[in-house]
């Protein structure tokens, strides 16, 4: 029980550390390093509520999928001119104050809300006797295959925008 | 120490979805804004997984997917964008892309 607190709170430190920084950095690719540790500590998560495939699923894809695509953009598209620019823009001042109220707002639930959550203790098991993979995919292919397919066609438009994207003249 | 309960979940998942929004709100880079938005997705599967554990139900982890799936085209399709825009305008800040304004 005492490894499960001291874990969440290190995941939770290096998951809010990495986007506090990832927001405040003026170089974009510190900002993508942060960000990456950022992930890291979101798959330790996943991996302490027993959710092990997406666990492996957010280091391959994330870490190691879209990170590296926003690696590429900032290597090609040339962000020295933006770095030594102004980083915020001028209504952060009312973004600040709209977030804050978000805030205010989400607190107040949680707070309303938090004896609702009693029966969430740590340490419960998934109640069937087989494995999280196997458990993600009778799920998935069979309650929701039809979203299943409409998620690969919704990849294929995306790749299809971005080569459009890609090309010489649009 | 207390034992880790699904509110704790559900209060760092708002954290990272309010640093997420300030990071859209708030910087000039589009690319740090894209960043962003992965941060605030990143929240909400935090949120479905918390949800999973605690009624031990698999639907939330199969949802998680599909976020992820989105994140990787919106990321893809962005990036894109990007790039043919940094070609024609030659600037990757948001406020000075402004040719609807008037």
């Amino acid at each position: 029980m005492l490894i499960d607190t001291v874990l969440f709170y290190a995941f939770a430190l290096l998951t809010l550390g990495g986007g506090l920084l990832c927001i405040t950095r003026r170089n974009a690719v510190h900002s993508a390093i942060s960000l990456i540790v950022s992930l890291l500590g979101v798959a330790g998560l996943y991996l302490m509520q027993q959710a092990e495939f997406l666990f492996a699923v957010q280091i391959v894809l994330y870490v190691g999928g879209i990170m590296v695509l926003f690696l590429f953009v900032i290597m090609l598209v040339n962000l020295d001119d933006a770095a030594k620019e102004r980083q915020f823009n001028r209504q952060w001042v009312i973004a600040l104050v709209a977030t804050l109220a978000v805030a205010a707002e989400i607190g107040y639930f949680l707070y309303r809300g938090k004896d609702a959550f009693h029966i969430a203790e740590a340490g419960a098991v998934m109640a069937s006797t087989e494995g999280n993979v196997q458990q993600v995919a009778d799920s998935l292919f069979q309650q929701y295959l039809l979203p299943f397919e409409i998620a690969s066609v919704l990849l294929l438009v995306a790749v299809v925008g971005s080569v459009i994207m890609a090309k010489k003249r649009i | 120490m207390h034992p880790v309960t699904t509110i704790h979940y559900l209060v760092l998942s708002a954290a990272l979805l309010l640093i997420g929004t300030v990071g859209v709100l708030t910087r000039r880079n589009v690319v740090i804004i894209l960043m962003s938005i992965e941060l605030i997705l990143n929240a909400v599967n935090i949120n479905l997984i918390a949800f999973s554990h605690a009624w031990k139900n698999i639907n939330g982890q199969v949802f998680a997917i599909f976020v992820i799936t989105d994140a990787v085209a919106e990321a893809a399709v962005g990036l894109g964008i990007l790039i043919a825009l940094f070609r024609n305008k030659e600037t990757v800040l948001a406020d000075e892309i402004d040719l609807l304004k008037w």
